[in-house]
């Protein structure tokens, strides 16, 4: 859309207040994380305070906990991302097909989406996972195996999977948009010009939904990358640091070892790696958002 | 090679009855246009000869093989859609070539007949560039070349100029028109516009709420329509249709005669009346006459005349011309 000069002038005008409250909303967290992150704040020990140097980072860049938080951290976002993108294609797909009851299912596919995060990790921790009474260990009981305790033997697994079925439903809802707006004359040209059900997905649907993947992807991940909730009410990170995400520990720093340098310094290194993330994200698929 | 045969097709949504009974044989190399108002089943029709619909009932032969059961791709005929059905994130070349990737031809071959598909309609400098950035003549071009490339039995259009200004929808039809007799393909077109049928097909095929209401060159439609439909819908501006106290001197429940066939004179014998509203369009005028007793008539006159708004004038219809309907609707012919 071309624009003239006039109006350009007043849509920025118009949007500079917007801008600045933002900008203000972001960068005052951020100042007073990086100011914290150079301080000796530790709650228990008042007496320990003043300029800390560079020692926050180093104590929380050589913490062990780190590397298996960061490692926790892309499992989870990947592993998400892959079960949610693959899955909403997939039940976007079905549900595109016509069925009785339409409206109802989608409703039901739809409503994961609407729990809160802590009450879809209590459901799956105490209704589905627990191994005495859940829904899981009883299948495994009448089927003759030994009930898994899930949250115990596989905790990332678990956040895992209660994280994609949370995700789930958004990206099945936006491909399903997505394909639904696929018009009707291109898949009937395809058929005409031969194309198989294999064909039509990989030439015409999949190129189709490529933008509205990107758009779950980098939503997503936004939101993946600081998953706590979840991990919070089910496993605490743990055993050990098994399912401790980078979020997980900067909390568990400032709010279980009242570290507020060292978990400052943390933030800013999250703050840091999501950057990267995003750097990456917009390079890799952002160029699908143009026009 | 392409002669289409339709054998008593039905098709029915539910209860309602789209297409109720259609036979008609289409040669191999002719051009048919299929033409009515909307809604009265062409597009359904030439869906149903695609594979795009499933008939209810009757038989489809093409190259004389029944081919109601044989899926869109294998019935050896390209379509062009209405929308243009291009795919957006495929260059022009991939749009082309779509129909022989998916056939399985080598590469080499894609290239060389996408090529001269895209020389045929002009569309070489654009083979490289997405759908979008064309223009709706360019579009509809690489829809045209979509279908030719596969060299078809038969080529489909679905109101394919309907999307296209006035200006470029005339040079489109010639260009059709043009290519269809150089490629000496069995086509079947639809439209709603009475003038395309007339000016594109070797034959019309009238369609009227889900029948066949008569089946003849351009010429026989205009010259010998079978009833009232067909007279009332082949011709611009309309033909004249009165019924009552001045039908029945002829014997009929009602006559028709084309606005070029009544003779406009300021006096004389013929039907007495007043100008209502004259259009002059310079290489003809359509004069819009009010006749007491009779109604509103068309009169069209070669030329420029000097008949204006509010002059009496006389209508003197030629009565070698004169289009006689009995009363359920039939031409009456002696």
């Amino acid at each position: 859309m071309a624009a003239t000069v006039n109006t350009r002038k007043l849509a920025r005008t118009m949007l500079m207040p917007a801008v600045i409250i933002l900008f203000i909303w972001m960068i005052v967290p951020l100042l007073l994380t990086i100011w914290y992150s150079f301080q000796n704040y530790n709650l228990i020990n008042p007496v320990n305070a003043g300029f800390a140097g560079w020692s926050n980072y180093k104590y929380f860049l050589t913490d062990p906990a780190f590397f298996q938080a960061f490692a926790n951290t892309l499992i989870l976002t990947l592993s998400v991302l892959a079960i949610t993108v693959i899955g909403g294609i997939l039940l976007g797909l079905l549900l595109d097909q016509f069925i009785y009851g339409q409206g109802i299912v989608r409703i039901l596919v739809i409503s994961p989406f609407f729990i809160m995060p802590t009450v879809a990790a209590l459901v799956w921790k105490n209704m589905l996972m627990n191994p005495n009474y859940g829904i899981f260990a009883w299948i495994a009981t009448r089927l003759g195996f030994a009930p898994v305790a899930w949250l115990e033997t596989f905790p990332l697994l678990s956040i895992i999977l209660i994280v994609a079925w949370q995700w789930l439903p958004f990206a099945t809802l936006i491909l399903l948009t997505a394909l639904q707006s696929l018009d009707e004359e291109q898949k009937e040209a395809a058929g005409m010009d031969g194309a198989n059900f294999a064909s039509l997905f990989v030439y015409i649907t999949l190129p189709h939904l490529a933008r509205a993947i990107t758009v779950v992807i980098l939503i997503e991940t936004i939101f993946l990358l600081s998953v706590f909730a979840e991990i919070l009410v089910t496993t605490s990170g743990g055993p050990g640091y098994a399912s401790t995400n980078i979020a997980y520990l900067i909390y568990h720093q400032a709010l279980l070892d009242y570290d507020v340098g060292g978990a400052s310094a943390g933030g800013v290194v999250a703050v840091i790696l999501a950057n990267i993330v995003a750097i990456f994200l917009v390079r890799l698929v952002g160029k699908n958002l143009d026009a | 090679m392409g002669k289409i045969v339709l054998e008593g097709v039905e098709k029915h949504f539910g209860n309602v009855k789209v297409i109720s009974n259609v036979s008609l044989t289409v040669e191999d190399g002719a051009f048919v246009v299929f033409v009515g108002p909307s809604g009265c089943g062409k597009s359904t029709l030439l869906r149903l000869i695609a594979g795009l619909e499933d008939v209810t009932s009757g038989k489809i032969y093409i190259d004389g093989v029944n081919v109601v059961d044989l899926p869109p791709a294998k019935r050896g005929l390209s379509m062009v859609f209405q929308s243009y059905a291009l795919y957006p994130h495929m260059s022009v070349r991939g749009n082309i070539g779509f129909g022989l990737k998916m056939a399985g031809m080598p590469k080499e071959e894609i290239r060389t007949r996408v090529d001269a598909a895209a020389a045929t309609l002009n569309l070489t400098p654009y083979l490289e560039r997405k759908p979008r950035m064309l223009s709706g003549g360019q579009r509809q071009r690489v829809a045209i070349g979509r279908a030719i490339v596969r060299e078809p039995k038969g080529f489909l259009f679905d109101e394919p100029l309907s999307n296209l200004d006035a200006a470029l929808r005339v040079n489109m039809r010639i260009e059709i028109a043009r290519l269809q007799k150089s490629l000496a393909t069995t086509a079947i077109y639809v439209t709603h516009d009475q003038v395309e049928a007339m000016t594109m097909a070797d034959k019309i095929v009238v369609l009227n709420a889900g029948s066949v209401e008569q089946v003849g060159s351009p010429l026989e439609l205009y010259e010998r329509p079978d009833n009232l439909f067909v007279a009332g819908f082949i011709g611009s501006p309309k033909m004249n249709l009165i019924t009552g106290a001045t039908a029945e001197p002829y014997g009929a429940a009602t006559i028709g005669i084309r606005p070029e066939h009544l003779a406009v004179a300021g006096d004389g014998d013929g039907w007495a009346g007043t100008i209502s509203v004259a259009e002059h369009l310079g290489s003809d005028t359509f004069l819009y006459v009010e006749v007491p007793g009779v109604g509103l008539l068309t009169a069209r006159t070669q030329g420029e005349v000097a008949f204006h708004a509010g002059e009496r004038v006389m209508l003197h219809p030629d009565p070698a011309r004169l289009h006689r309907f009995d009363k359920s609707g039939l031409a009456i012919r002696n």
